[in-house]
């Protein structure tokens, strides 16, 4: 799936990165816990996730595969996060979407990581 | 090994030491920042950057939450990197517990930022070749290699 079909499943707004939206993208996760993120062998190029803080970013620069974050539930993030995640070549959009919804969205129109390996799987 | 290849294998190539305040949240995951961009520029293999990187950042997270401050060293050698966590501090009362999934003493607002589900040292041990922890009521100083492979 390209970032420029995230953006619009997700009816999302794009914060940093707005060139890099033809790139494509097989793997995501939600979550809102960092160290379960930081925990996952699962390779997942888009995080979803309610929280703001600058850990967020610093967890994707950590873990070293996510190339976009998306917000959701209509959280914005404050300029300090925006400036680290575009420093980082990271692109960030907002949703109104909650975590749970843009999780289902993204994987009920084909973002479902298997291809991926070991991703989804038990 | 003789004893020339021995000497050398010991030998520290390159190394880095960074501070780490306790609570200052803004800069957590400074050092494992600093610590990638070294790492790529060093062309190591990214299975070795992305695994030192993540502990690194869950050892400088557990001084900024647990501790009263302490640095990180971060060494280089021909073969592995280590990474030592050293604080002042309450020190870890039980480590094999602290060891375990899930355990955690961290407070709640540490939670609303994401940290403190207890899975930083058992992925620090997951995410190491080698891993050793020291811990008295003075500090507590954590050891991690990574092999290069
Ligand atoms: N540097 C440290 N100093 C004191 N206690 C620590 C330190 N690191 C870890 N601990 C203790 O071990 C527990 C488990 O650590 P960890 O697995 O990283 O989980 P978390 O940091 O999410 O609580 C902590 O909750 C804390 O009680
Ligand atoms: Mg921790």
């Amino acid at each position: 799936m390209k970032l420029k079909e995230v953006k619009e499943i997700l009816k999302a707004e794009v914060m940093v990165g707005e060139e890099k939206l033809n790139e494509d993208v097989f793997t995501a996760c939600g979550a809102d816990l960092m160290s379960d993120v930081l925990a996952s062998k699962d390779e997942k190029a888009v995080l979803l996730t309610g929280l703001t803080n600058v850990q967020v970013i610093r967890t994707a620069e950590v873990v070293g595969d996510i190339k976009c974050i998306v917000f959701v539930r209509g959280k914005t993030p404050g300029e300090e996060i925006v400036q680290l995640a575009k420093k980082a070549g990271l692109v960030i959009m907002k949703t109104k979407y909650p975590l749970y919804i843009a999780c289902g969205l993204l994987y009920s129109n084909g973002l479902t990581c298997r291809s991926g390996e070991g991703n989804g799987t038990l | 090994m003789g004893l020339l290849a021995e000497v050398v294998k010991e030998m520290v190539l390159y190394s880095l030491d960074f501070n780490v305040k306790a609570r200052d949240f803004d800069s957590a995951g400074e050092v494992s920042s600093n610590l990638r961009t070294v790492l790529k520029q060093l062309s190591l293999n990214p299975d070795v950057v992305r695994r030192s990187c993540i502990a690194c950042y869950e050892a400088e997270m557990n001084i900024i939450i647990h501790s009263y401050g302490g640095h990180i060293k971060i060494e280089i050698f021909e073969d592995k990197i280590r990474i030592t966590a050293e604080d002042t501090g309450p020190g870890i009362e039980d480590i094999e517990l602290a060891m375990k999934e899930g355990y955690s003493t961290a407070p709640e607002e540490i939670r609303e930022m994401g940290f403190g589900a207890g899975m930083g040292l058992p992925n620090m041990k997951s995410n190491s070749d080698f891993m050793e922890i020291k811990s008295s009521s003075e500090g507590t100083t954590v050891l991690m290699e990574i092999l290069f492979k």
